[in-house]
């Protein structure tokens, strides 16, 4: 503050804790109606503080979905969480890896066509599933990869963010490093693998953290790809919850497993904030 | 800028690219050499002959008035998206620049959304707006206003504006408080030494160096509102009612995947791929150099 005005001081407060207040009102408002019966749910208004079923919705969410009476067949959010756990990791590490030793050969080799490999991944960057969803469906479908992990991971795991944040990385690094190891007669891969990966090591855990959130929540891909209940992400999985036709939607289980669909990637971010932002900064630039 | 070490090997190099350019390959460069082909094509219902029809696929789509409708919805859309994600992300994060105790605190309150996928953000506000059991709408009863997104099409949007917009406060949020703490204070200081009061400083010194940073995120905004926004209005409205959020992304969506006109999708799909295209190189060209941190 450069001149002491209290008042001001005081609205700033004010101000920010509206914000905060305005973040939270609808996490809160969920976390409550995962905690009461439907029929408190149903009733208006909404009850604004929690209620008793709290273990009662989860467990059931977690294990039996909204099980067979309701028409749908999904698993419990316990298999759903399992399915978005591993789509995540493998979209995380998979990018990671590909992106680092490709970076490594651009950035540490001569070699033909190396600026032709450049623009070829740059060109990923301009081509979101969005845009080419069809045409990807059926390459996809083609190699016998619906409803199978591979499919939901592989087809997302090129990178151009990620591989010029490695390039950027490599870059900064000292050419009498590369040199030393040379003169001691180090290969490429002993000195990728001895010098580089350590110097990149807070680069890889700032992506990871950017990337786990990205694989967890990916949306289009999955609800393209997965027809198979047991192959459903949360995120697919509680819109399938909702979309039950004239039939009264479960909200308090709906929300138990939106609830259960947030809490991973929620502390991800505030366990390791600091690499969260790192990570941020570095990839959008 | 290049490395003057480096190693020579012959075969290493191609390995090391391998999986990046054959994935590259497959799943990006030939689909959409896929979509380029299908939008100059007309295929019959079965997709047994197809037929070069040049650009008539385009012609039809320009032509469509849904196609048009949904431009324009897409436009105010993102528009009121990135507005009202930058404005209140920019007040907060001036307000938390301001303050001295508890500024880390307030921060780690207020980026968590970013962890929230967007069609559960979607699904969050739908529970908050839900003309059956949701709390604003039994709000606004109250106050003689009928809520029912399911029916009219300006609430739906809103709807789905706040909750896009909710969710991409927190990415802003962070770069704004970081351009902010990179303004030197002593030109801030000599301001405030010269007589001019916080709303004056803000206008004349603090916002107009922060126009890379904002102008950094008006595109990263408007990049979201167009492809990433999917699965709120595929949670929420489902491009409904009557098409008043039939965005384009979920156009594409619908009309390829359930409705099955490969030719109009493709169609889509290209003009989409040129959209994305003339945003990275603007990003790149007149953003990238200018943020600093």
């Amino acid at each position: 503050m450069v001149d002491s005005r209290p008042w001001l001081s005081y609205l700033t407060h004010a101000v920010l804790l509206i914000g905060v207040f305005i973040v939270a009102f609808p996490i809160y408002i969920t976390f409550v109606a995962s905690t009461h019966t439907l029929q408190d749910v149903l009733q208006a208004p909404m009850p604004l503080l929690p209620g008793e079923q709290l273990v009662e919705n989860y467990l059931q969410a977690l294990t039996a979905g909204l099980g067979e009476a309701a028409g749908t067949a999904n698993p419990g959010a316990g298999r759903m969480m399992l399915n978005s756990l591993v789509m995540a990791l493998g979209i995380a590490f998979g990018k990671i890896a590909i992106s680092i030793i490709a970076a490594f050969a651009i950035v540490y080799f001569r070699f033909p066509f190396r600026m032709t490999a450049f623009w070829l991944i740059f060109i990923t960057l301009m081509l979101p599933v969005e845009v080419r969803i069809l045409p990807t469906y059926k390459v996809v479908a083609d190699l016998g990869l619906l409803d199978t992990y591979a499919g939901l991971t592989i087809p997302l795991i090129a990178s151009a963010t990620a591989t010029f944040m490695f390039r950027q990385v490599f870059l900064a690094v000292p050419d009498e490093l590369a040199e030393a190891a040379r003169i001691d007669g180090a290969g490429p891969l002993r000195f990728f693998w001895d010098v580089l990966l350590p110097l990149s090591r807070t680069n890889i855990a700032a992506l990871f953290v950017i990337l786990f959130i990205f694989g967890w929540n990916q949306y289009l891909w999955p609800l393209l790809i997965t027809t198979d209940p047991d192959m459903v992400t949360i995120v697919i999985g509680i819109n399938r919850m909702l979309a039950v036709g004239d039939d009264q939607a479960e909200w308090q289980l709906v929300m138990a497993t939106t609830m259960l669909a947030m809490i991973p990637p929620i502390l991800v971010v505030v366990a390791m904030q600091r690499l969260f932002v790192k990570g941020l900064v570095e990839t959008e630039k | 800028m290049e490395k003057r070490v480096v190693f020579n090997h012959r075969v290493l190099p191609y390995l090391l690219l391998a999986p990046q350019i054959v994935i590259t390959l497959v799943f990006f460069i030939w689909p959409a050499v896929q979509a380029l082909k299908q939008s100059v094509l007309l295929e019959d219902a079965f997709g047994l002959s197809s037929e070069f029809v040049w650009l008539d696929n385009f012609a039809d789509l320009f032509g469509d008035p849904f196609y048009m409708a949904s431009l324009w919805t897409t436009a105010v859309f993102s528009v009121s998206v990135a507005l009202l994600a930058l404005s209140a992300a920019l007040y907060l994060a001036v307000q938390a620049d301001r303050v001295v105790r508890g500024a880390m605190a307030y921060k780690t309150l207020l980026i968590w959304p970013y962890a929230v996928a967007p069609a559960v953000a979607g699904v969050l506000w739908l529970l908050l707006f839900s003309p059956a059991l949701g709390l604003l709408p039994h709000l606004l009863r109250d106050v003689g206003y009928e809520w029912n997104h399911n029916v009219k099409g300006g609430q739906a949007m809103v709807l789905v504006v706040i909750a896009a917009s909710w969710k991409q406060i927190s990415y802003n949020f962070l770069f704004f408080l970081a351009g902010l703490q990179a303004i030197p204070r002593s030109l801030i200081e000599a301001a405030a030494i010269d007589g001019a009061g916080p709303a004056r400083r803000f206008w004349t010194i603090v916002f107009p160096l922060l126009t890379p940073t904002t102008f950094f995120l008006l595109v990263i905004n408007v990049v979201y509102a167009f492809f990433d926004t999917f699965g709120i209005i595929h949670s929420v409205t489902q491009g409904g009612p009557a098409g008043a959020t039939n965005i384009l992304v979920y156009k594409v969506f619908s009309d390829g995947f359930i409705g099955l006109d490969l030719g109009g999708s493709a169609a889509q799909s290209v003009v989409l791929m040129g959209i994305v295209i003339a945003l990275t190189v603007v990003q790149f060209r007149y953003v990238e150099r200018r943020v600093h941190y």
